[in-house]
């Protein structure tokens, strides 16, 4: 869909894909079908690490970044709603309310996020992946070792959403449109800034880095700015995650988690911004009902191993298998559809002859 | 050497003087003002030796994690699956067979022949396409550690190193002076100045190895330029296995001295792929100089950081890499 047309006025809803509109209206009709369970377990918690890799997909798919410090950064949020909010634990809390508090931590999430990236710009490639490798890992041993700011391995309990409008937030069917509209809004937004100037830049930059730096664009400058934009999306997930648990502590921000967010966007594929959420919706089902097949204790392996197929084999995710089965059907159907013609055409020409 | 002093001649002067620091507070008695400011000498001179000896434990690990990548562009990042798996591997051996050297052995060559296997069987089809091979070797360290929690469980392992590497050694360094005068000295654990004396045995044999065979001179080569090494008739996919081989063996062979020294747990390949990472980071990747200095540099700061601000520790670890990427981004002895 062209974003310009959207707001010049020639945009009808005949231009919408099918699918799309159907898949919207799936979405918003979900928990009048589904039970609490598959709202707020599955849906709400997908859609909320599909936000949190979304961030991941912005910064490596259009800016060629790919940051293990993601999830880090959520964490982060969910560790200021903590301090500056209301917690059930006896330190810090200092009781602000939701309203300045959670804008609060998504901005110093958002910060936090651009010195992540003002550290790993400075060098490129692979080195990205392993700076900020190092910095989660670093995050993750010092929440769990500061007993001050942070309560060390216990963590934060009891970090609740707000009752809003008469309406708990915390309940499975408000908090999924809560997160619905939240995802839908960041989605929209990559979507729309994949083709603004700014998208287009980063794209450029993530191609060529020498032109880009050649022809006059401060190629640190926007890199540091993706990363602040990531951290504003990353921290909100990690706002939501945090009142979807109800409690943060180290072991929210570890490695493995980190590494999940990962593999959720890989998997997913990130070529483009709907990867993210379809990945996310495999690896909550597989955490869910893996267990009724193997083995709880083995989950990783089963979420490894699906990782390393997907890399091996499709290197572009979920993503790009469906790709290559569109393009398989349309080939043959074109296939099939040209040997009809020829039949036909052979037909007339034969008529032509008599 | 001389070319540092000659051109960073104010650098040198500040280094100089702060190892004349260090070697008067190992050696000189401590005056009463010293000891009130910064606490007993005896603390401040184990935690020394600790942070020695763990950096030694550290280059051990790391210099095989900057081998590979100096040549074959490959960040290992199931490098530290690789440790904890030689630690289990040789503890298993080391009790079976009452040998801890066997142990040692087989936990190298263990480890040494699974790297060759990943080298063939997986990087080789994905040459050239580092984030990819980056990706595999993530999804590689979670699968072992979950199968390693599976075999081995979530217990504790400790094995004992031969007798006579067993006991404490008595330094000439004097702690305190009683008060008849006599002197304290200060004792250490012999195991530990043994995993130092390893450390830097495999450091000069790697160095001598790299710049004093034909072997190393074409991994030298290679590190340069793969191409052309290639052109020249040399058989690049055999020197890249043999790298890998040596790369992980020393991991495998670091789990053992490290699984002797400390202990062996699940979270330990964590651990161990975060000090290769920032001593790699912070010496440069690729350079086995640069991970002797790395290693000295973060082992020193974890263990000063433990020992003298519990809670803050990691984030004395974590300024060395900032200062150091915002200093020198391609890390102490990388060369761009």
């Amino acid at each position: 869909m062209d974003t310009r047309r959207l707001f010049s006025g020639e945009f009808s809803f005949k231009d919408i894909h099918p699918a799309k509109l159907a898949l919207a209206v799936f979405l918003i009709a979900y928990p009048t079908f589904a039970t609490d369970f598959f709202t707020y377990q599955i849906g709400a918690y997908s859609l909320i690490l599909g936000t949190i890799a979304l961030s991941l997909v912005m910064l490596a798919g259009y800016g060629g970044m790919v940051s293990l410090a993601q999830l880090t950064v959520a964490g982060f949020a969910g560790y200021m709603m903590a301090i500056f909010g209301h917690n059930s634990v006896e330190v810090m809390g200092l009781g602000w309310p939701w309203w300045i508090c959670a804008p609060f931590a998504i901005f110093t999430a958002a910060v936090f996020s651009a010195f992540i990236g003002a550290i790993s710009v400075r060098t490129e490639g692979i080195y990205t992946i392993m700076i900020t490798l190092a910095i989660a890992v670093a995050f993750f041993y010092f929440v769990r070792q500061n007993y001050v700011l942070f309560n060390g391995f216990t963590g934060y309990a009891g970090v609740e959403p707000p009752t809003f409008l008469g309406v708990y937030w915390r309940d499975p069917i408000p908090f999924y449109y809560l997160t619905l509209a939240i995802a839908a809004a960041f989605y929209g937004a990559i979507v729309y800034a994949s083709r603004a100037p700014f998208g287009l830049s980063l794209q450029a930059i993530r191609d060529n880095p020498r032109r880009m730096r050649a022809l006059g664009y401060d190629v640190t400058l926007h890199r540091i700015t993706a990363y602040f934009f990531s951290g504003i999306i990353a921290g909100t997930a990690g706002v939501l995650m945090v009142w979807f648990n109800g409690r943060v502590s180290p072991g929210s921000v570890g490695v493995d988690v980190a590494i999940d967010i990962l593999v959720i966007a890989v998997v997913g594929g990130l070529r483009h911004p709907i990867g993210p959420f379809l990945g996310a919706i495999a690896f909550v089902l597989l955490e869910n009902f893996a267990i009724d097949l193997i083995d709880r204790e083995r989950f990783n392996t089963v979420i490894g191993l699906a990782f390393l197929l997907v890399v091996l084999f499709s290197p572009d995710g979920l993503l790009g298998i469906w790709n290559r089965l569109r393009e398989r059907v349309r080939f043959s159907r074109n296939a099939q559809r040209s040997a009809e013609r020829m039949a036909r055409d052979d037909r007339q020409s034969a008529g032509s002859l008599e | 050497m001389r070319q540092f002093v000659e051109r960073h001649t104010f650098w040198a002067i500040v280094i100089f003087l702060i190892a004349a620091a260090f070697l008067w507070m190992i050696f000189a008695v401590w005056p009463d003002w010293l000891e009130d400011a910064i606490g007993r000498k005896k603390t401040f001179v184990n935690t020394f030796l600790n942070g020695i000896t763990l950096g030694g434990l550290y280059f051990l690990v790391a210099s095989g994690f900057t081998l590979v990548f100096g040549l074959m562009r490959n960040v290992n990042l199931a490098h530290g699956s690789m440790y904890l798996l030689g630690a289990y591997i040789g503890y298993e051996v080391a009790e079976a067979s009452g040998s801890w050297f066997l142990g040692l052995a087989v936990a190298f060559l263990a480890i040494a022949a699974s790297g060759i296997l990943l080298q063939v069987l997986i990087f080789r089809r994905m040459e050239g396409d580092d984030l990819r091979q980056t990706l595999v070797t993530i999804g590689i360290s979670i699968i072992a550690a979950d199968l390693m929690l599976a075999v081995w469980t979530g217990t504790t392992y400790q094995f004992a190193p031969p007798e006579w590497l067993f006991g404490a050694a008595t330094l000439p360094v004097i702690s305190t002076l009683k008060s008849s005068g006599d002197a304290v000295f200060i004792k250490y654990p012999v195991y530990r100045l043994a995993v130092l004396a390893v450390a830097v045995a495999v450091g000069i044999a790697l160095w001598l190895f790299l710049n004093r065979t034909r072997i190393g001179m074409m991994i030298r080569a290679g590190v340069n330029d793969r191409d052309m090494l290639a052109a020249s008739g040399v058989n690049v996919q055999l020197v890249f296995a043999l790298v890998f081989a040596i790369g992980a063996g020393l991991a495998g062979f670091a789990g053992v001295i490290g699984g002797t020294a400390l202990s062996i747990a699940p979270g330990e390949d964590i651990r161990y792929l975060l000090a290769s990472l920032i001593v790699v980071i912070v010496g440069g990747l690729g350079s086995v100089t640069g991970a002797a200095i790395g290693a000295l540099l973060i082992g020193l700061a974890e263990q000063f950081g433990l020992a003298y601000f519990p809670t803050y520790g990691v984030v004395l670890t974590f300024l060395i890499m900032v200062v150091t990427l915002a200093v020198r981004p391609q890390g102490i002895m990388g060369g761009r």
